[in-house]
């Protein structure tokens, strides 16, 4: 193993079709018009020196060490920033720009800290390796002038120092900053010799508004900004390719590592998902899988309130067989279930499923998917004919009009956000359908045409009127809905949408969105060119979540935005692997690659390949689970990679159902809130410690790569094929390849997956014969089910309504530094910039409550209550409270109910009816928790030896 | 399972079959419950039908897959 060395081009590739033919030092080189010499010089194998210049970042020309001559043209132009152009001769190394070099080095090297072999970036420091190709052997200058050695070092990042002494003001942390991520939190204060990199008002840069994406840290070519652990570790190696294992982007990351311990995760530029980008999360917030709340022994123990028994294991893996074997025989082979976990691999997600359907008998599997985007399934099915986003991320690129719709990617999907926001900055046209007033609807150089601001559950009434304007206003793409759908459906849904109830102006009372403002979006999304939708967990969990998806498939179909670059229907996955769960049969009702239990030919694929009869009804799903073990009809459940408790609704209901059961399979990293009510952990591995692959929200499989061993000594596909085994129905793959091999073989869509492809590129299902390069789009010449499909979309309130007892609405959602319910990124330093959960309250409900910022607050709904802090802030209307679901203390889903989605049982998280009220505390309910917990976390203390 | 609710979850599918123009209402109600619900959540809901409340359509689905 070897460390993965990328090419630094020195400025971007350029995509123009014409192409130049130059010489660079006498090699003839043709490269597409607009590259710049420094670009084509490089293509040619000839480095040019350079400081400024990175190829993730537009030209600058500043660092005046890439100068070349060019025959013909006067002076010494900077290679960056001088184009190509036709029988061009360029030299890289006369002795005129060697010489000019080897001045502007000796002027940067005598303000720069002679201290090469103490330093962080030894062995891997772009100013040492330009110093030495430029030749430089003395600094005429010296170092006892004016110069910034005594520049303090901010090291109030967690993650990175910023140690001013070594900067060179080379500007690319600051272009990073802006052209990358887009949050344009660094400037270059004062000016000539005072310059210096400054974060926000020139302060810390914890405090600043920089988001730790660690783009700066990537771009700096010396040790300035640097990350933490190679000051403490040094520098890496080695590095293997690997995919992130927190949300649904699916960046590429090089794990860099020094033996069996990472060193740093940075992104990989090659990554197709994220091209060199990365998050706090990614990049950061690793530290999880070598936390010492891991948990790496098995444990059992008889009763959830006796303390925890390490074993082996043989013993828990036996245990689990024979009470598993025990609940079947006593009540039934349908008496026990799984879920599977959108964290695992696919292959992972696979074996689950197939333990379920193969060894247990029946088909009660299911996902953390049916919490957040099972009615993804359900919409995007019935209308397209499948159940995925139809465009690559790249796609963003082309699009001119971009609608987002619950969902707040700054914060869910950060490394995608950026590249929208480069997007908008060139000129896209943004509509932001939230409730909250998220970062995207103004942020810096971006600010959304439109923000709808809905009342949360209103969804349906919102988008069928904007349909309602765009048929009224005869702004239907007639030749696409005539070419590519069945006439008969959209007659019906136009006639629906263009009756006078479903006008914008009708609905203002019940939406809350003014008219104006919806025909102007509804105008905009039709015309405005190519138009794209990404939505989020705002649509799907709500009773009508499955309504909302296929009034949005409907707008789509009805103005021709489907089948080609820069349009389409995007469901912005939460999880990693949420679309693999989906894709791998984790439902109880489909096998995988959505096909439906009943169909006797798919079944029968699954019974020849896995040499048992397998069930043609429909299994339990997560909700119907607890409430059939409330029933005593469901006794038993494995749960791999999922926090049940701390993440679905209506917390009451959900322990209420756990402790019925009478055994509980957790299977984590950590004794989560769910194993509260376990009788069996098993120790689980990260996404470091084991092979396989993560579908991300585009479709995309990338590769995950074992970067060390499994620190409890099995991967999570060895458990579940242990647990298969002692249950007496054989499972023997040595490898995850063979995992996929299976799933390759079984499911058409998969049909053209393989390791070995994979481990050239990453490719987008469907990817078989008739898609043998994968599909970056779908739905271009037909959609999946033949024709597009329109559906009625009546607005249905909801039932949980405001009244005198509850008259605000919440609404929950998602931090940047922290993933889902915390469990990882609770366990590093993102902490400290969320460390516990919020109430976000509008001045005037806070004021009618006599609630001041920061007061403790009482938040009570019919389901529960609990206490957290207020945060007042404008960015929520009067009427909507708004927090997230990150931290146990809070327990925020005490407070949600158990409505759901009417076609997939989807919980209604986005709206619940709470009082506010001044509170002194915590609840007498978290104090019970905190000490329910406790106990239920007790371990036995081993044998002395 | 509890009867009022598999009641309410039915009573919401069929909020969204009654308006499908183009779909026989009632066999679409007794089709999604066939292939999303489990048996054992069929079985309560079809064993309490004389007891709950459901909207006609709902009602005419679940007498339906009551049959043979």
């Amino acid at each position: 193993m070897t460390m993965i060395e990328e090419i630094d081009y020195g400025t971007q590739a350029q995509s123009a079709t014409r192409l130049v033919t130059l010489e660079v030092d006498g090699n003839p080189i043709t490269v597409p018009e607009g590259t710049s010499i420094m670009r084509a010089s490089m293509e040619a194998g000839i480095k040019i020196p350079k400081l400024c210049a990175t190829d993730t970042l537009n030209s600058f020309g500043s660092c005046r060490m890439c100068l070349v001559e060019i025959e013909g043209r006067a002076g010494t132009p900077a290679s960056c920033t001088t184009p190509v152009a036709p029988g061009m001769k360029v030299h890289t190394a006369s002795d005129n720009v060697r010489r000019l070099r080897r001045g502007v080095m000796e002027l940067y090297i005598s303000d720069h800290p002679l201290d090469c072999l103490t330093c962080s970036a030894n062995g891997n420091c772009e100013l040492q390796d330009t110093a030495g190709e430029v030749g430089l052997r003395d600094v005429r200058y010296g170092q006892s002038g004016a110069n910034h050695l005594d520049a303090p070092t901010d090291g109030s990042n967690p993650y990175f120092d910023f140690d001013a002494s070594k900067c060179i003001v080379c500007s690319r942390c600051v272009r990073a900053c802006e052209e990358v991520q887009g949050t344009f939190a660094l400037t270059v204060e004062g000016r000539g010799f005072a310059s210096k990199i400054a974060a926000g008002m020139n302060e810390p840069f914890l405090t600043s508004e920089c988001v730790s994406c660690g783009a700066c840290v990537q771009a700096c070519p010396t040790a300035t900004l640097m990350e933490k652990s190679v000051i403490e570790l040094g520098q890496p190696e080695h590095s293997i390719v690997t995919t992130c294992a927190y949300c649904g982007v699916g960046c590429s990351f090089k794990a860099e590592m020094r033996g069996d311990r990472v060193v740093r995760m940075v992104p990989w530029k090659d990554g197709k998902a994220n091209h060199g980008h990365s998050c706090v999360k990614g990049r950061f917030a690793w530290g999880y899988a070598s936390h010492p709340d891991r948990i790496l022994k098995p444990m059992v123990r008889a009763k959830t309130t006796d303390p925890w028994k390490e074993v082996s294991w043989d013993e828990a893996i036996g245990h689990v067989a024979s009470e598993f074997k025990r609940i079947q025989a006593k009540a039934g082979k349908d008496a026990i279930g799984v879920i599977t976990s959108s964290r695992c691999t696919n292959e992972e997600t696979y074996l689950v499923q197939k333990l379920a359907r193969a060894a247990f008998g029946n088909n009660n599997t299911d996902t953390c998917a049916r919490v957040c985007h099972s009615p993804t399934g359900y919409g995007l099915g019935k209308t397209f004919g499948t159940s995925a986003g139809t465009q690559n991320f790249d796609s963003v690129e082309q699009a001119d009009v971009i609608v987002v719709i619950g969902a707040n990617p700054t914060d869910g999907h950060p490394v995608f956000a950026s590249r929208m926001k480069k997007r908008l900055r060139e000129g896209a046209k943004l509509i932001v359908i939230d409730p909250r007033r998220i970062d995207l609807v103004r942020t810096p150089h971006v600010e959304a045409a439109f923000h709808l601001p809905l009342r949360p559950g209103t969804n349906v009434a919102v988008m069928t009127s904007l349909a309602h304007v765009i048929v009224t206003e005869n702004l239907i793409d007639a030749d696409f809905v005539r070419e590519r759908c069945e006439l008969d459906a959209f007659s019906d849904w136009a006639a629906f949408v263009a009756e006078p109830r479903h006008s914008p102006e009708a609905l203002e009372s019940t939406t809350g969105v003014p008219a104006d403002l919806l025909r102007g979006a509804a105008r905009l999304y039709a015309t405005g060119g190519n138009g794209a939708i990404y939505y989020g967990l705002g649509v799907t969990e709500h009773s009508q979540g499955s309504t909302t998806v296929m009034a949005i498939a409907n707008l789509a179909m009805a103005t021709g935005n489907i089948g080609r670059e820069g349009v389409g229907v995007n469901p912005l996955r939460g999880q990693n692997n949420v679309q693999g769960s989906c894709d791998m049969g984790s439902f109880p009702h489909e096998l995988p690659g959505y096909r439906h239990v009943s169909g006797d030919a798919v079944r029968s694929i699954y019974e020849r390949e896995w040499g048992v009869p397998l069930s043609a009804e429909p299994g339990l799903r997560i909700p119907n689970m607890f409430d059939a073990a409330i029933d005593g009809s469901f006794l038993g459940l494995y749960v791999q990679g999922e926090d049940i408790l701390q993440s679905d609704p209506d917390t009451h209901h959900v322990s209420k159902g756990l402790a019925a059961m009478e055994c509980v399979v957790v299977h984590d990293l950590f004794l989560n809130e769910t194993a509260n009510y376990a009788h069996v952990f098993l120790p689980g591995s990260t996404f470091l410690e084991k092979d396989g692959t993560f579908t991300n929200a585009e479709r995309r499989i990338n590769m995950v790569r074992r970067v060390m061993a499994p620190k409890a000594g099995k991967a999570d596909w060895e458990t579940t094929m242990a647990i298969s085994n002692a249950m007496g129905y054989p499972m023997n793959y040595t490898h995850p390849r063979e995992i996929m091999a299976e799933i390759a073989r079984t499911t058409p869509s998969f049909a053209g997956v393989t390791y070995e492809r994979l481990g050239r590129e990453s490719v987008q299902w469907p990817c078989n014969d008739a898609n043998p390069d994968g599909s970056p789009i779908m739905h271009v010449e037909k959609f999946q089910r033949g024709l597009g499909h329109f559906v009625i979309t009546e607005y249905v309130p909801t039932d949980e309504k405001v009244g005198p007892r509850f008259p605000l609405l919440l609404t929950t959602g998602r931090a940047l530094s922290q993933y889902n319910v915390g469990a990882q990124t609770r366990r590093t330093a993102n902490v400290v910039w969320h460390p516990e959960d919020m109430l976000e309250i509008h001045p005037q409900d806070a004021e009618d409550r006599g609630i001041r910022d920061g007061d403790w607050v009482r938040l009570a709904s019919r389901a529960g209550d609990t206490s957290l802090r207020a945060v007042v802030t404008e960015r929520v209307a009067p009427g909507v409270v708004y927090t997230t679901f990150h931290h146990p203390v809070t327990q925020a889903n005490v407070i949600t109910t158990d409505y759901s989605d009417w076609a997939t049982n989807c919980p209604e998280y986005k709206v619940t009816a709470v009082q506010v009220a001044p509170s002194n505390g915590i609840s007498q309910w978290q104090e019970d928790y905190r000490d329910l917990s406790e106990n239920a976390r007790r371990i036995e203390a081993a044998p002395a030896k | 399972m509890s009867p009022d609710k598999l009641a309410y979850m039915a009573n919401q599918i069929g909020r969204f079959f009654v308006s499908q123009k183009s779909e026989d209402g009632v066999a679409s109600i007794a089709e999604h419950l066939t292939k999303f619900w489990d048996p054992r959540m069929r079985r309560d809901f079809l064993a309490h039908l004389d007891e709950i409340a459901l909207d006609p359509i709902v009602r005419q689905a679940a007498e339906r897959l009551r049959k043979p």
